[in-house]
C-alpha cells in the first residue's frame, strides 16, 4: 500500500487532483458549518437580495462572496449544498451500479454458455443506447426525488461495470490459480468470491471512480433539464439552469460559478481515476 | 503392483470457439477454421502404486492435456480415466481430492491476493481434512517441510522468489494428502540452481510420503532423474513407454532416439563439438496429421508401410512398449 | 592481430525507484575474430544486460556508468547514436530470445529483410530480396524464394528464429550477439539451429557471443565460456577445461545442479539459498552467503583477479585437476 502511494505521489498533477477532490468532499460535508445561509430554508431568502453580484453585502449583513441567484440565495452556500447533493447522488448511484454490474459480469463469465450470452447481449444492447435517454425516460416515469434519480442513474450505468467485470473475470478465470483452485477442488462459489472477485477489483475501482464523475454529470444534466430533484433543493445542475435566463443580461455569475464547481469536481475525479488506471495496469508500468 | 490411476483409450479434442464475428466473416467468404484439434488420441496407460511415471515430449505433443485429464481437471472426449476404478470427475467438475497438481508457473498458479497460509489451508478446511482451529499448525508444519520459514504464513506470493513460490505450490498440493501427485513442468520456469533444490525437495517428499507421481516435462534429463518409467509422446500419441533406464539406454523408436540425440550434452573433453543428429524438419500441424505413422515425414527409417499404416503400441521382449514398424 | 572486441571494466547500472541495480559490475573480457564465447548465468546474473550494453541498447533507467568497449579499435561507450546505428546491423548484429518481438507482424519477411539490407547502403529492392533468399536458404529454410512473401505468423517458432538469424547475417557482420536464441524452442529444433549456427560462423568467420542459462548448450557450441553471477564474470576459460574442472565454487555448484551429473533418483548436490538482490549485495564476494568454501575474508573483501586466460573471481578457488 505504501509503495502504491509512493508511486501515486510521483505524479504531482494527480496529487493536486486528489487534494481538490478531498477539499470538495470536505467542504460539502462541512457545508452547514462553513456557509452563512441554509439555502433550502425558504424563510432565509430575501427577494430584495436577488441577482446581486459577487461581493454584495446583503440585508442579513454578510458578504455574498459569489453573489446571489434569482431567489436571493447566497450562491456560495447554494453551491456547497448543491455539491452535497451531487456527491450523494454520484456515490450512491456508483456504488449500487458497481454491485449490480459486477455481480452480473462475474456471473456471466463464471456461468458461461447461455447465461453468459443472455447477460452480455443485454449489456451490449444497453451500451449501444445513449445513457441519458434511458435516464430521461426512467425519471419521467418514476417521478422526481432522490430515490427515482438514483434508480435512473444506476440503470444508465450498471452496464459499464458489467462489461468491465466480465472482461476482467473472463481473463482471470483462464489463469492458472483459478485452475489450481478448481483442481483442489474448491466449491464453485468459493472460486468466484475468494479467487476471481478479488482479482477483478482493481479495474472495477478505476471504472467506479470515473463512473461516479459520470453520475454527477448525468445528474446535473437531468437537473438542468428540470427532471432531477425538486426546485426546493437545488443541485448544481438546477443552479446552472436557473441562472441561464440571466446570462444575456450580464448576470453571468449565477450560472458560471456552479458550472465551475461542477467542472472542477468532475475533472479532478477523472484525473484521479486515470492515475489509478495507470497504476493498476501493469502494461503501462515502467 | 496394482495400478492406482489409469487412462483407458482417452482422446481429447478441442473445438475452436466460433464466435458471432467468425460466423459473419464466414458468411462473407472468409476462411474460418472450425476443425477440432485432436490434442490426445487413444492413449492408454496405468500408473502403479508408489511409482513415478515420466511423460516427455516437445511442445504440442499433448503431454499437458493428457496430464490434465489424468489429474481430473479436464474430461476426456472419449475413453475414461479411473482412480481406483472410479472416475475422478463428474461432468466438468473434479470430485476427488486424492489427486493433486503442481503447475508449471509458480507466478501464475498462486492467487496474487491470497496469503500463502490461506492458500495452503483453504483446500483442507473446505474438505474437512483439518479443523479451522488446527489449520495454522498444519500450515506451519507444511511450510517447514517444504523448506520455508513458518513465519512467512501471512505473506503474499509476490514477496517470494520463483523457487519459494513453487515450494508453496507443492505444500498446497500435499496438504490435501493426495495419493497421486501430478507435476506439470514443475521446474521448467526455474533457474538451474533453484531447479536442483526443487527436484531434491520432490525426491525427499516422494520418499517420505510414498507418493505416486505423474511427472510431465519437456526436459529429458529431468524426467530421467525422477522417473521409474517413462512415456514418450509425439503428436498426441505415446510412441514409446517403458522402464526409464531401458528407454534411455536403448531407445527403440526413431523419435525417442532423435530426441535423446538432440539434447545438448556437457562437452567435458577436447574441443567443443556437436555430436548429435538433429531430427529433420518440423512438427506437422495437429489439424492435419500425416497418414500412417505421425512421425514418418521426419523419420530416417520411414518406408511405404509407415506412410500407409499406423503402427500400434506393442510390447517388446523386455517389456517396453513401442509404436514403430521398424523397431 | 588485436582482439575484435575488448571489454574493460564495464559497469551498467539501473537507477530504479527502489535504488541502484548494479546489473553489470566490472565485466572485462575480449573476443577474437571468429571466436565463439558462451556467456552463462542464471536470471539476474547480468548476462543479457552485458549483451545489450555491447550494442548500445540499454534502455533507461539503465545506463553504462563506466568502462570501455572497443570494437575493431573503435570505442563504443559514448559513441554518438547515429554512428552506433551505423554499426548495429552492419558490423554487430543481435539475435533475441523471442523472434516474434523483432519481426513486424504486418510486413512480409521479404520486405523486412530487404529493408534491413537497404538500411546500410543502396542495394536495389531486387538485389536485396535475392540476397535475402540466398541467406534464408543458408539458414535452412526450404523454398526460401517463395517464403519471402510470407508473413511472420505463417512461420513456426523455429522458422521465425531462423529468419532472425538470417537477418542478422545479411551484412556479414564481424560479431553476432545471441541472447538465449534457442531457449523458447523445442530440443529437436534447438539441435538443428545449434548445428547451423556452428557451421555458419565457421564459414563466415563471424565472432559469436552466445548468451544462455544452459551450460550444455554452450558447451556444444562455444570455444570459451564466461560464467556470470550477480553482475560479475566469476570464471572464464576454455569450455572443456572449465566444465571438467571448474575453479569457482559457483560454477561447480551450477554443474552439480544438473540432473545429468547425478545418478537417477539421487539427491543433487544443490547450491543453497537463492540469487542475491542486486540492490543489496554483500560487501565482499556476492556468492559468499551461498558458498561452501567461504571464510571471513569472503564476507568483507571482494575477490580480485588479474584476468589471465583462465581465471576465477574467488578467494578460495578449487584446485585445477591435472
Amino acid at each position: 500500500m505504501s509503495a502504491f502511494w509512493r508511486e501515486y505521489r510521483e505524479n504531482w498533477f494527480a496529487v493536486a487532483a486528489l487534494v481538490v477532490v478531498v477539499l470538495v468532499v470536505a467542504a460539502a460535508i462541512l457545508a452547514p458549518l462553513i456557509t452563512p445561509q441554509d439555502p433550502y430554508d425558504l424563510g432565509n431568502l430575501n427577494l430584495a437580495d436577488a441577482r446581486r453580484p459577487p461581493g454584495f453585502i446583503g440585508s442579513e449583513g454578510y458578504t455574498h462572496l459569489l453573489g446571489t441567484d434569482a431567489q436571493g440565495r447566497d450562491l456560495y452556500s447554494a453551491i456547497l449544498y448543491g455539491l452535497r447533493i451531487s456527491l450523494q447522488m454520484g456515490l450512491a448511484a456508483g456504488a449500487v451500479a458497481m454491485m449490480i454490474g459486477a455481480t452480473l459480469g462475474i456471473l456471466a463469465a463464471h456461468a458461461g454458455g447461455r447465461v453468459e450470452q443472455a447477460i452480455m447481449r443485454i449489456v451490449d444492447l444497453q451500451l449501444s443506447f445513449p445513457a441519458i435517454l434511458l435516464a430521461l425516460v426512467l425519471v419521467a416515469v418514476l417521478g422526481q426525488g432522490k430515490v427515482p434519480l438514483v434508480i435512473a442513474l444506476v440503470a444508465a450505468q450498471y452496464a459499464y461495470f458489467a462489461r468491465t467485470a466480465y472482461g476482467a473475470a473472463a481473463t482471470e478465470r483462464q489463469k492458472d490459480y483459478v485452475e489450481a483452485a478448481r483442481a483442489t477442488p474448491l466449491p464453485g462459489r468459493r472460486v468466484v468470491f475468494r479467487h476471481i472477485l478479488p482479482n477483478c477489483l482493481p479495474p472495477l475501482i478505476v471504472v467506479g471512480t470515473v463512473q461516479v464523475a459520470n453520475a454527477i454529470a448525468l445528474e446535473a444534466t437531468l437537473s438542468f433539464l428540470g427532471l432531477g430533484l425538486p426546485p426546493t433543493e437545488p443541485s448544481l445542475g438546477m443552479l446552472i439552469a436557473n441562472g441561464f435566463q440571466y446570462m444575456m443580461s450580464g448576470r453571468t455569475w449565477i450560472s458560471i460559478y456552479p458550472g465551475i464547481a461542477l467542472i472542477v469536481l468532475i475533472v479532478a475525479i477523472n484525473i484521479v481515476g486515470d492515475q489509478l488506471r495507470d497504476q493498476f495496469n501493469p502494461r503501462l508500468r515502467r | 503392483m496394482t495400478a492406482i490411476l489409469a487412462a483407458e483409450h482417452v482422446t481429447r479434442r478441442f473445438s475452436p470457439r466460433v464466435t458471432l464475428g467468425d460466423r459473419i466473416a464466414a458468411a462473407f467468404g472468409a476462411r474460418v477454421d472450425r476443425r477440432p484439434v485432436q490434442a490426445v488420441t487413444d492413449v492408454s496407460l496405468a500408473i502403479r502404486k508408489g511409482e513415478t511415471l515420466g511423460l516427455v515430449g516437445e511442445s504440442g505433443c499433448g503431454k499437458s492435456t493428457l496430464g490434465r485429464m489424468l489429474a481430473g481437471i479436464l474430461p476426456p472426449s472419449e475413453g475414461s480415466v479411473r482412480l481406483h476404478g472410479a472416475p475422478p470427475m463428474r461432468g466438468p467438475h473434479k470430485i476427488t481430492t486424492r489427486i493433486q497438481t503442481v503447475f508449471q508457473d509458480p507466478f501464475a498458479s498462486l492467487n496474487p491476493r491470497q496469503r500463502i497460509g490461506d492458500a495452503i489451508a483453504e483446500g483442507p478446511i473446505a474438505h474437512g481434512l483439518v479443523t479451522r482451529a488446527r489449520a495454522p499448525a498444519m500450515v506451519a508444519e507444511w511450510l517447514s517441510r517444504v523448506g520455508l520459514d513458518p513465519a512467512y504464513v501471512s505473506r503474499f506470493p509476490h514477496q517470494f522468489s520463483g523457487g519459494q513460490r513453487q515450494r508453496v505450490a507443492i505444500a498446497r498440493a500435499l496438504a490435501m494428502q493426495p495419493e497421486v501427485l501430478v507435476c506439470d513442468e514443475p521446474v521448467a520456469s526455474l533457474d538451474v540452481s533453484i531447479q536442483a533444490q526443487i527436484l531434491n525437495l520432490f525426491l525427499d517428499l516422494r520418499q517420505d510420503l510414498g507418493l505416486t507421481c505423474l511427472f510431465i516435462s519437456h526436459d529429458l534429463s529431468v524426467v530421467r532423474h525422477v522417473s521409474d518409467r517413462v512415456a514418450v509422446m509425439y503428436l498426441g500419441r505415446i510412441v514409446e513407454m517403458g522402464e526409464a533406464a531401458k528407454v534411455y539406454a536403448t531407445p527403440r523408436h526413431p523419435y525417442t532416439q532423435g530426441l535423446l540425440d538432440s539434447v545438448p550434452k556437457l562437452q567435458l573433453v577436447g574441443n567443443a563439438s556437436i555430436s548429435f543428429q538433429p531430427i529433420r524438419g518440423e512438427l506437422p500441424s495437429p489439424l492435419s496429421p500425416p497418414p500412417g505413422c505421425a512421425f514418418n515425414p521426419r523419420c530416417p527409417k520411414a518406408t511405404d508401410l509407415c506412410r500407409r499404416k499406423r503402427p500400434a503400441l506393442t510390447p517388446r521382449e523386455d517389456g517396453t512398449l513401442v509404436a514403430c514398424h521398424h523397431a | 592481430m588485436s582482439a575484435l572486441l575488448e571489454v574493460r571494466n564495464l559497469r551498467t547500472h539501473f537507477l530504479t525507484r527502489a535504488g541502484v541495480v548494479k546489473a553489470v559490475e566490472g565485466v572485462s573480457f575480449s573476443l577474437d575474430r571468429g571466436e565463439i564465447i558462451g556467456l552463462v548465468g542464471e536470471s539476474g546474473s547480468g548476462k543479457s544486460v552485458t549483451g545489450f550494453s555491447l550494442i548500445g541498447l540499454v534502455d533507461p533507467p539503465g545506463r553504462i556508468v563506466s568502462g570501455s568497449i572497443r570494437f575493431a579499435g573503435e570505442e563504443l561507450v559514448g559513441l554518438p547514436p547515429a554512428r552506433m546505428r551505423g554499426l548495429r546491423g552492419k558490423h554487430i548484429a543481435m539475435i533475441f530470445q523471442d523472434p516474434g518481438a523483432t519481426l513486424n507482424p504486418v510486413m512480409t519477411i521479404g520486405t523486412q529483410m530487404a529493408l534491413a539490407v537497404q538500411a546500410h547502403g543502396g542495394a536495389s529492392e531486387r538485389a536485396a530480396r535475392e540476397l535475402a533468399a540466398r541467406i534464408l536458404t543458408r539458414v535452412g529454410i526450404p523454398g526460401a524464394a517463395a517464403r519471402l512473401n510470407a508473413y511472420p505468423h505463417e512461420f513456426s517458432g523455429g522458422m521465425r528464429q531462423r529468419v532472425a538469424i538470417a537477418t542478422a547475417l545479411l551484412h556479414g557482420p564481424e560479431l553476432i550477439i545471441a541472447d538465449e536464441p534457442t531457449t523458447a524452442l523445442d530440443v529437436s529444433i534447438q539441435a538443428q539451429i545449434l548445428a547451423e549456427m556452428k557451421a555458419l560462423t565457421k564459414q563466415s568467420g563471424t565472432a559469436l557471443i552466445w548468451i544462455s542459462h544452459d551450460l550444455a548448450t554452450v558447451s556444444s557450441l562455444a570455444d570459451r565460456v564466461l560464467v556470470m553471477y550477480a553482475g560479475r564474470i566469476v570464471e572464464s576459460g576454455p569450455v572443456a577445461a572449465v566444465l571438467r574442472a571448474p575453479l569457482h565454487p559457483y560454477t561447480r555448484g551450477l554443474l552439480d545442479s544438473l540432473p545429468a551429473m547425478a545418478a537417477p533418483g539421487q539427491r543433487l548436490n544443490q547450491i543453497p539459498g537463492s540469487t542475491p538482490s542486486l540492490l543489496t549485495l554483500p560487501p565482499g564476494c556476492p556468492f559468499a552467503p551461498r558458498c561452501p568454501r567461504s571464510t571471513e575474508v569472503c564476507r568483507t573483501d571482494p575477490p580480485r583477479v588479474a584476468a589471465p586466460a583462465r581465471h576465477a573471481l574467488c578467494h578460495h578457488p578449487l584446485e585445477a585437476a591435472a
